[in-house]
């Protein structure tokens, strides 16, 4: 038996001490199927899934509201996805489940639920007041939507560190729907699996840049400020805004691009994620350096410059996922679902979408095709359930 | 033949059936007193919605005291007739029928109300059960005693099945247990 074998087999009932020559890394080998049953709390002043260390799987789920459903039925709804979304994420069965077993592995599930602008064309719900960005974004001169994955009443983030969990929670959250509300689209993202990687570490998209560093910290003020919302609408106290956009990436063109092409279009390293400008995937981008012939480091043209904040409300919390659904008519279909949270859309994300329409060189590669903007309700204590601000 | 569908086929029958006749009979066995009221409590209630006729609410039912409690009956708002019921095989086939004496549910132990086993029988919802309402139920110990839960209606999906009986062949569940 190889020594690599017995590392991937058994290290944890072996032990280090045993394998002396053994890297650091084989002692957290989740022998015991920890990973499994670590479980996210679900109540809280916001829903989990936001401030969440980003799970390796998503499902995110566009709803229809059905005609002649109202105020009181969604109550009714909330009620029941509150009563399934307590159970679930600790790893209980919902009431009804005729096989419990597939929840037993909660593996940090959390269900995040937002509701779009049409969810206020329900009667008993039009005198409730919107915040102003909740509404689809502007269009964009590089948007190629389709109404199949934009919009959306309602949507639902699903997450865990393991993907059975993320569709029998999907399985069960559609059911109790179904007398309220129907499926519009589903769209399936990941990222890398839990354990494979340094717990946090930024994870990688599929044109293989390091994504998701400069971020606000969760756990921060700064993270606070930039997503959760405390005023405007009560019902809203305590959420925050949510733009999903599906933005594929044509790879056959991009496998064309060499490397260091690549890294001037992002502005970073394709190794470690490190500016130009420095040496470490944390180093902020030096904006004004140049190089010997005078020109910017980061050119003009860099994702990160186009994208990065030019003032201080320009700031969003991304946590996007990969989708890979195959190869459709000879093409990848795969992209980023790019997710993106934000106390106020309008002020905090629009700006830098606007910015990265005119100017991202990107966009030569990467094609919005969906789009949904939803307000992500506040969370809910133990006997309290979803949306009650917003519902009574 | 999974138990989802023999109940859901066993209901159904049996709202066609109308089987009016089947009273839950008490004889109680031990009882705790009295003055202590109904030492039992119902976690994780839930019932099947319904428009109309029959349907059934299930749970998991505790006794915290030291002496088995028997529960003999059960009421609700929702139903002007309820029964307790459970499902046993009959030469192989699944046959719902009242549980005579009632339920015993043991000295602090437990007794799980489920589909294709015990259940809460309502004999005649006469209002729409939709899905998330809060339906309230009474359960009364032998002693007369009594203890309130409160089941969240549920949709509940599960196949159909056909089934058969004595004097019942080729009857389909009602739609109304679907
Ligand atoms: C397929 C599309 C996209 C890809 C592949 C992508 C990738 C990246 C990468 C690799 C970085 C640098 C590392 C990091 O800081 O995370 C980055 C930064 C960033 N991206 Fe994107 N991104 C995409 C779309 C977007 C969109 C649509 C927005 C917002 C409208 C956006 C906003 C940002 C921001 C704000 C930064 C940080 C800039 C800074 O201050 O340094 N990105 N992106």
């Amino acid at each position: 038996m190889s020594r690599r074998h017995l590392l991937l087999g058994g290290a944890a009932a072996v032990g280090a001490a045993a394998l002396p020559d053994t890297p650091l890394a084989a002692a957290t080998v989740d022998a015991a199927g920890a990973l499994g049953q670590s479980k996210e709390q679900c109540w809280g002043p916001h829903q989990a899934g936001v401030a969440t260390r980003s799970q390796a799987f998503a499902t995110y789920l566009g709803f229809a509201i059905r005609s002649g459903v109202a105020r009181a039925d969604l109550v009714r709804l909330m009620k029941i996805w509150t009563d399934d979304i307590e159970r679930m994420t600790q790893g209980t069965a919902v009431l009804a489940d005729p096989v419990p077993e597939l929840a037993d592995v909660p593996a940090r599930l959390t269900v995040t639920v937002g509701v779009g602008p049409g969810l206020f064309r329900t009667p008993g719900l039009s005198h409730k007041e919107q915040p102003s960005w909740l509404r689809p974004l502007p269009p964009f001169s590089i948007d190629a939507l389709q109404a199949h994955w934009s919009g959306g009443d309602l949507v639902v983030q699903i997450a865990a560190d393991d993907p059975v969990a993320v569709s029998h929670a999907r399985q069960v959250l559609v059911g109790d729907a179904k007398a309220f509300a129907e499926v519009t689209w589903t769209q399936t993202g990941f990222r890398r699996a839990a354990g494979t990687t340094a717990e946090g570490a930024t994870g990688r998209n599929l044109m293989g840049f390091i994504d998701g560093t400069v971020n606000p910290t969760p756990g921060t003020d700064d993270f606070d400020q930039v997503v959760w919302i405390n005023d405007g609408p009560s019902w809203l106290q305590g959420g925050t805004g949510m733009v999903l956009r599906r933005i594929r990436m044509n790879l056959d063109t991009w496998s064309g691009i060499d490397r260091a092409s690549r890294e001037q279009i992002m502005g970073r390293r394709l190794s470690d994620g490190s500016p130009l400008t420095g040496s470490l995937e944390t180093d902020a981008p030096d904006l004004d350096a140049t190089t010997d012939g005078g020109l910017l480091t980061i050119p003009e043209f860099a994702h990160v410059r186009v994208a990065h904040a030019r003032n201080a409300a320009e700031r969003i919390y991304r946590r996007p996922y990969n989708y890979d659904d195959g190869v459709t008519g000879g093409q990848p279909d795969t992209g980023l679902l790019f997710t993106a949270f934000a106390a106020d859309i309008d002020r905090q994300f629009v700006p830098i979408q606007r910015r990265l329409d005119r100017h991202d060189l990107l966009n030569l590669w990467t094609t919005p095709i969906g789009s949904s903007v939803v307000a992500i309700l506040p969370g809910f204590e133990p006997g309290d359930w979803l949306g009650r601000r917003l519902l009574t | 033949m999974r138990r989802r569908g023999t109940v859901l086929a066993a209901a159904g029958l049996l709202g066609l059936a109308g089987l009016t006749g089947c009273s839950s009979a008490s004889s109680p066995a031990a009882s705790p007193n009295p003055s202590q009221g109904c030492p039992v409590t119902v976690a994780d209630g839930w019932v099947k919605t319904a428009d109309k006729g029959m349907t059934a609410a299930f749970g998991t039912l505790s006794n915290s005291s030291s002496e088995a409690v028997t529960i003999t009956a059960a009421s609700s708002p929702a139903s002007s007739s309820m029964e307790l019921h459970e499902v046993v095989d009959d030469n192989g086939q699944m046959v719902m029928q009242p549980v005579p004496g009632g339920f015993t549910v043991p000295a602090s132990g437990s007794l799980t109300m489920e589909p294709g086993g015990y259940h809460l029988m309502l004999m005649d919802v006469s209002a729409p059960i939709e899905a998330g309402q809060d339906v309230t139920f009474t359960l009364t110990c032998a002693d007369g005693a009594s203890t309130e839960f409160t089941a969240q209606a549920k949709d509940y999906t599960g196949g159909e099945e056909t089934y058969k009986n004595d004097g019942m062949d080729s009857m389909a569940p009602s739609p109304s247990m679907s």
